[in-house]
């Protein structure tokens, strides 16, 4: 066990964790941070992308160590006030279906505009590709990403 | 039910879903009116409906104008939330913003797609009830006839007059009067629907997207610990040993024990070992370091080879079971042409994506759940008989559900978590992996139809013959009710048939099976639309035009009935519009570039309607889907925003199907393990969904599911007339081998 000073959010965050702990059981069980999901625990599902440094990190291969004196994002803290655009994106859109791996889709997404505010669908499908949705909302999806970055869409 | 209030964990910050327990008494609702209102469960039939309370969900209309309806569906991303109250604010009147959904603890029976096709009813009747009895506690104070009276946006006015009063200034008065008796209450006339058709959004949305919707994962309660099991990856295998000071030694493990076998499980013999510990991931660890031993059951040296043996030995097997319109053997029947195709299916994982998960506390005497399922009334029975206590002494709370597909229907995970909860007397969270979820899944069954069919010069169907062999769900237990779980999409194919004749053989298997969302429709209509698409070849037909043409037969000149049937086949004149509506909506006779191929597709189920067009480019080994076309008539529409989402999340999750998607055994092991082995469609190969609602004139169907059966036959229709070779077996593979 170690002590580990964690910035998320924008607030300092004290856990006493293993140092090869993922960032991911982190937030959920010490912090009980729970929007971030549990999908998969191998990196393969997106469910639990968080932001560290404004990348968009799969927080299940993140380790505690890794994270700590990073900045940390969680869909929790993704808009200071209210909602970011891309959230409004989503409710718009009305994305969500059973809403699991919404959370990481969003911070995806949020990454991928934060980058680069005009993506294309080809963008789209590089940045987007590693986040599951078993509900098979994608078409909601990408259109949610056209409109957050303020451009027409199907 | 229970009688007394439970500490609120879960709760939301949207003002108009409140996910606490609640009450039912009339007491406990103040001086509100209460209707009650039975909906019907799926695959069980709850026992809360006693003679003394008949009911399961409840309409409070408070004095201040606050509405509830308190509901026994669970909410799993299919939109009840939003449609089932829509419906109640269509026929109550009642101004649909004032509505709070509630969850009902011990929901019960969410799925079949059954929930506004079999609630659409039950819904208006009592939201009626609310209607009338409002307009009679008006006019009783006004003292003029109720036909002067109209109620509307939670007010009843008198015309002549224009007085009103609002609903909760009603309610002291209402709550004297009987209730008209829901059967005979006057229903509005759909015409004069406001709200029913409109596009709503989802009530649950917004906390969706903030993160902050409580998943049954995401329950946190004082002084929680945290489960895993060890389970034997072997069907019906048994523990060898494990190492518990091994795992013991892992930083943040509390406790190593065996949990006793589960009388009531497939696996009723093996043992189990749990793993207890503060957080999820040091459970983890510890069940790492167990090293634990297994040893083979009984099943040990099946594998897909030797189960695709025997499904393939059945094709040629004594029959279960058949339906005919014929006593002659259409397989003697002369015919211009014959055909006989083979198609294979695979098991299927549901890999929702919230892995299953339970929490617990017990307390004296009492237990309380907190669950993501679609059976919260057979959670609290099980848990009643595992633990000996009464029934009303177990609250099951349903949470949010990360997917549900047929996934959460009884799975006795509360066997496992009660086990451990006992043991460390403390409220416990059992977290099944991924791993756990992906190797002991209750799969969706595999299997093999094998068609024979004969045409006259003209196409028309003389023989058609079907053989279906499949790992049967019910037949598990009992294989003489199989049939009533496996056939739908093919004994009900709605194609005329001079001799039509279709039989059925179940396999066993130690994979266990369960429901899917969709279930037999996803193997049933790929099949059977295949192969109506290979005899429209046969005829040299358009695959529309040959569709086009037995249905006008069927309309003009109806075959002898089907034995051992007793549903409704489609309405072929309804088919032909909508497939003549779905070839213009896509275009189907304007040239396609090189290498693309377009596939159509048509089903009937229940009571819905619906035709498709795919779009495929198939170039240097690669398939993409580019653009799918459907045309659905789902009888009325509720909620337009929802039954879209159904339909594209359907049309989606069946091409994941079509294309990626296989669970495979070896020495009596499920080989895959998580999503490296078992992909599930991706957004960059989500086609383009064009999707058209034409509501016919009759209630809503269901929709959650027959949007499923679709794409899997469109893909493999567009394949083939985009390259002429014609893949028979799931997933889709452009190197098929044909067998």
């Amino acid at each position: 066990m170690a002590h580990f000073v964690l910035a998320i959010n924008g607030r300092r965050q004290s856990v006493d964790a293993d140092p090869e702990m993922p960032l991911l059981w982190v937030l959920r069980d010490l912090l009980n941070m729970t929007g971030t999901k549990y999908g998969c625990g191998i990196g393969l599902c997106g469910a639990c992308t968080v932001h560290i440094d404004g990348s968009a990190t799969r927080s299940c291969q993140t380790s505690v160590s890794a994270a700590a004196g990073k900045g940390i994002v969680t869909i929790e803290g993704l808009s200071a006030s209210g909602l970011h655009p891309v959230q409004e994106a989503w409710i718009a859109e009305q994305v969500p279906q059973c809403g699991y791996c919404q959370p990481g889709q969003i911070m995806s997404a949020a990454a991928l505009l934060a980058q680069n505010p005009h993506p294309t669908d080809a963008d789209i499908d590089d940045a987007m590709g590693g986040n599951l949705c078993r509900c098979a909302t994608y078409f909601r999806i990408r259109n949610a990403i056209h409109r957050a970055a303020g451009e027409r869409h199907s | 039910m229970s009688t007394r209030p439970s500490p609120p964990p879960v709760e939301s910050s949207s003002p108009r879903i409140s996910r606490r327990a609640f009450l039912v008494s009339s007491a406990a609702a103040g001086g509100a009116l209460i209707v009650g209102i039975t909906l019907h469960g799926r695959f069980h039939h709850p026992s809360s409906g006693t003679s003394r309370d008949p009911y399961n969900a409840w309409i409070h209309i408070h004095s201040d104008g606050r509405t509830e309806l308190i509901m026994n569906k669970s909410e799993m991303g299919q939109g009840v939330f939003t449609s089932l109250p829509m419906i109640l604010a269509e026929e109550a009147e009642i101004d649909f913003s004032r509505i709070t959904v509630v969850q009902a603890d011990n929901a019960d029976g969410t799925g079949g797609s059954g929930s506004v096709w079999e609630g659409y009813k039950p819904l208006r009747q009592a939201g009626a009830q609310v209607r009338e009895t409002m307009i009679a506690a008006a006019a009783h104070r006004w003292r003029v006839p109720t036909t002067e009276c109209r109620a509307h946006n939670s007010q009843v006015s008198h015309t002549p007059s224009g007085r009103s009063f609002s609903y909760g200034g009603l309610v002291k008065d209402a709550r004297r009067l009987a209730l008209p008796d829901p059967n005979t209450v006057p229903l509005k006339e759909p015409k004069d629907f406001t709200l029913l058709g409109r596009s709503i959004p989802h009530l649950d949305i917004p906390d969706k997207v903030k993160g902050t919707a409580r998943f049954g994962l995401d329950v946190r309660l004082p002084g929680m610990v945290y489960a895993v099991v060890a389970q034997c990856p072997y069907f019906r295998g048994d523990l060898l040993r494990f190492d518990a000071a091994k795992a013991e030694a892992v930083p943040g493990v509390l406790e190593v024990f065996e949990i006793p076998t589960d009388p009531h499980s497939a696996n009723k013999d093996t043992r189990e070992v749990a793993v207890v510990a503060t957080n999820t991931w040091a459970a983890i660890q510890g069940r790492n370091a167990l090293a634990v031993e297994w040893k083979p059951g009984q099943y040990h040296d099946e594998s897909t080879e030797s189960l695709t043996a025997q499904i393939r030995a059945g094709l040629d097997a004594q029959e279960y079971w058949n339906s005919a319109n014929t006593a002659l053997n259409p397989d003697t029947i002369p015919a211009a042409k014959r055909l006989e195709s083979v198609y294979e299916f695979p098991f299927l994982a549901h890999a929702t994506m919230e892995p299953m998960n339970i929490t617990v506390r017990l307390e004296d005497g009492r237990c309380e759940i907190w669950s993501p399922t679609q059976a919260g009334g057979g959670t609290q029975e099980s848990t009643a008989e595992i633990l000996g206590i009464d029934k009303r002494d177990v609250t099951v709370h349903v949470t949010f559900m990360g997917g549900g597909f047929g996934r959460r229907f009884g799975v006795p995970f509360n066997h496992q978590v009660l086990q451990i909860a006992r043991r460390v007397r403390r409220p416990v969270q059992l977290v099944w992996t991924r791993e756990d979820d992906f190797t002991h899944d209750r799969y969706r069954p595999a299997g093999m139809h094998r068609l024979r069919g004969g045409i006259d010069g003209e196409g028309n169907i003389v023989a058609w013959t079907d053989r279906l062999v499949d790992t049967t769900i019910i037949g598990q237990g009992n294989p003489k009710q199989a049939q009533a779980f496996e056939l739908g999409g093919a004994l009900d194919q709605p194609y005329p048939a001079q001799h039509f004749r279709m039989s059925y053989v179940p396999v066993q298997s130690g994979v266990t099976r369960g429901a899917w969302r969709g279930v037999e429709i996803s193997f049933n209509v790929f099949s059977i639309e295949s192969f109506i698409d290979e005899l429209a070849y046969l005829a040299g037909q358009d695959p529309y035009l040959y569709r086009r043409r037995l249905f006008e037969n069927a309309a003009a000149h109806p075959t002898a009935p089907r034995s051992n049937f007793d549903g409704k086949l489609a309405d072929p004149a309804r088919m032909l519009q909508m497939l003549d509506l779905v070839t213009e909506k896509a275009g189907w006779d304007k040239p396609l570039a090189p290498h693309c191929g377009r596939g159509i597709s048509c089903f009937f189920s229940k009571t819905s309607y619906l035709t498709q067009i795919a779009e495929v480019t198939v170039k240097d080994g690669d398939l993409h889907v580019d653009r799918v076309v459907t045309v659905v008539d789902p009888g009325l529409v509720v909620n337009s925003n929802g039954i879209r989402a159904q339909i594209e999340g359907a049309i989606l999750m069946g091409l994941s199907a079509t294309l990626k998607e296989r669970i495979t055994v070896k020495d009596g092991m499920i080989q895959q393990q998580n999503f490296n082995d078992y992909d599930l469609l991706r957004l960059p190969d989500a086609p383009r969904l064009e999707t058209y609602l034409v509501p016919g004139g009759r209630p809503p169907g269901g929709i959650g599911e027959p949007p499923l059966a679709l794409i899997g036959p469109s893909v493999a229709n567009a394949i083939f007339a985009a390259t002429g070779k014609r893949l028979r077996k799931l997933p889709l593979q452009l190197d098929e081998v044909s067998s």
